[in-house]
């Protein structure tokens, strides 16, 4: 795809975030493209494009009075908004729309208006991972992170920092959802969820949601926000079993997408200024860092347990708190997109100062699959 | 009223054989006839080289620890926390999800590359679950 062709011109996220017991799911995401659309200073009539995931595009098209000429239902998971951020920016280079609208929002909380989740007895989930005791995220997300912790010979302490790391970001973010300092034993006693993983290593379970509107960067400059332009993107999927994954020791999705999208946007990592990755769990940033390529795995656990992530650090990680601290509605890839941006504007809570490329690293459905986006504010 | 049963698989035309194995005592994987690609789960065709010329055969059961998770909660229906939810590295190659019984659920207990054998659980007169143990000797 061509370089800062396409532009992000409006961003939000819902007014609230966090227990939204007023709004149903549906409601939610209309909140959030009510706040995108005003950011943009567009109408909604304006809007000829429309993607979203778990909610059809039908159902949020017709709830907002959309008429598109371009929709994308991709719902991968959690990372699904990257993957509709590289299509969409295809999709106007092509000329199937101008203006596209990317919504994301869950009732993970309260619940209210939520698609049912279920595991058919008959899919391959259900026949080959489900009778085993699966059970939700927490049950298998984490099931790879023992291999890697032997392979790479990585601590229970360096994972643990990830998420005082975390903590450290989301002090300084007045929306996030839990903001008091923790500490590695904080960690390592709190409630056990799935061994190894104790509740301070998983993510939230909030509402919210956010949305985002793209045009092609011709038009962006005349936006009222500073455009955020897309560099490089990349995207891929591996398999929804877990249990399947090529190895534990990396994600292939990751190696597909993280590297595509650095060869799209011809830099290199020292480039980097602000990054996230996804952190529905504790050991993604590790797995990210690997295999985006920032170093080598063996190292990750030492690169965050030395603070080079925290606020300060050569490498600014996840800096709205992240999944673990932030919010986590259950397909958080909105939220990392969300604060890229916001980087890349200047206005992010906790700036990076002079920040002027952002990589947004996604991943969904456990391992299942990976987007990757690359921001910058200059064309 | 009977307590909540462990989720059971509903077989497929395409995975039958595999749980008419374990019924009867055979952990069945399939090999391509075309390349000798062993793999799982099952499918009539081979997911390296597309040959639709494949071959069930019987394994040995014999596999080791790859990684695991002691689930505490939410536990599913059927299961008493702490349970172990492992994948297994069997003999042949492909990897499977399974539990590991007659071993304590403890990390002390569960090492990884520890050498494992299966272990058939019979859930009712249609499906047997393939377990696995901890190898004897």
């Amino acid at each position: 795809m061509r370089r800062n062709a396409v532009a992000v011109v409006g961003a939000a996220e819902t007014t609230e975030l966090g227990v939204i017991p007023n709004m149903s799911q549906i409601q939610l995401h209309a909140d959030a493209a009510l706040n995108a659309i005003a950011d943009a200073g567009l109408k909604l009539s304006d809007i000829d494009g429309i993607a979203t995931a778990v909610e059809t595009p039908q159902q949020i098209a017709h709830y907002l009075g959309i008429t598109p000429t371009w929709v994308d239902g991709t719902s991968v998971g959690g990372c699904s908004f990257m993957l509709h951020v590289r299509h969409a920016a295809a999709a106007i280079e092509a000329g199937l729309c101008k203006t596209v609208l990317i919504t994301h929002a869950e009732s993970g909380k309260s619940m209210i208006g939520k698609l049912p989740r279920s595991t058919p007895a008959d899919s391959l989930n259900g026949q080959f991972e489900s009778p085993f005791g699966v059970y939700g995220p927490p049950s298998m997300f984490p099931i790879p992170v023992l291999r890697y912790m032997k392979t790479y010979g990585i601590t229970h302490e360096q994972i643990a920092m990830v998420a005082v790391v975390q903590r450290e970001w989301a002090a300084k973010n007045p929306r996030a959802t839990m903001k008091a300092p923790i500490t590695v034993a904080d960690v390592l006693n709190s409630k056990m969820i799935a061994y190894p993983f104790r509740i301070l290593q998983c993510c939230l379970v909030t509402d919210g949601g956010g949305a985002l509107i793209l045009t092609s960067a011709d038009r962006a400059k005349d936006f009222p926000n500073k455009p955020v332009y897309i560099l490089g993107t990349g995207e891929s999927v591996e398999t929804p079993m877990v249990s399947q994954m090529e190895t534990f020791n990396s994600s292939r999705a990751f190696k597909v997408a993280g590297p595509t999208a650095f060869r799209e946007a011809g830099i290199a990592h020292k480039d980097v200024d602000h990054l996230m990755i996804y952190d529905a769990f504790a050991h993604l940033p590790l797995y990210g860092l690997g295999d985006l390529g920032f170093m080598p795995h063996e190292e990750t656990g030492k690169f965050i347990a030395d603070g080079n992530t925290r606020p300060g650090g050569k490498l600014p990680l996840n800096t709205n708190g992240g999944g673990l601290s932030y919010m986590h509605s259950g397909m958080y890839g909105m939220y990392a997109l969300q604060e890229s941006v916001r980087q890349m504007r200047g206005i992010a809570p906790a700036q990076v100062k002079d920040a002027k490329i952002s990589v947004c690293h996604g991943v969904g459905g456990m391992f299942a699959a990976s987007g990757t986006i690359i921001f910058t504010n200059e064309k | 009223m009977a307590e909540p049963a462990r989720a059971k698989p509903k077989p497929t035309p395409e995975t039958q054989h595999f749980w008419d194995g374990t019924q009867a005592g055979e952990l069945r994987l399939q090999r391509c006839d075309a390349c000798a690609n062993v793999y799982f789960p099952p499918r009539p065709f081979c997911p390296s080289c597309a040959s639709r010329k494949v071959s069930v055969f019987k394994a040995s059961g014999k596999g080791t620890l790859y990684s695991y998770v002691i689930n505490h909660r939410p536990a599913a229906p059927g299961f008493t926390p702490p349970y172990a939810i492992a994948v297994v590295e069997l003999d042949e190659g492909p990897r499977m999800m399974s539990n590991i019984i007659d071993c304590p659920q403890t990390p002390e207990a569960l090492e990884l590359d520890m050498k494992l054998e299966v272990a058939f659980e019979k859930l009712d007169d249609k499906i047997t679950l393939p377990l696995f143990r901890p190898a004897k000797g």
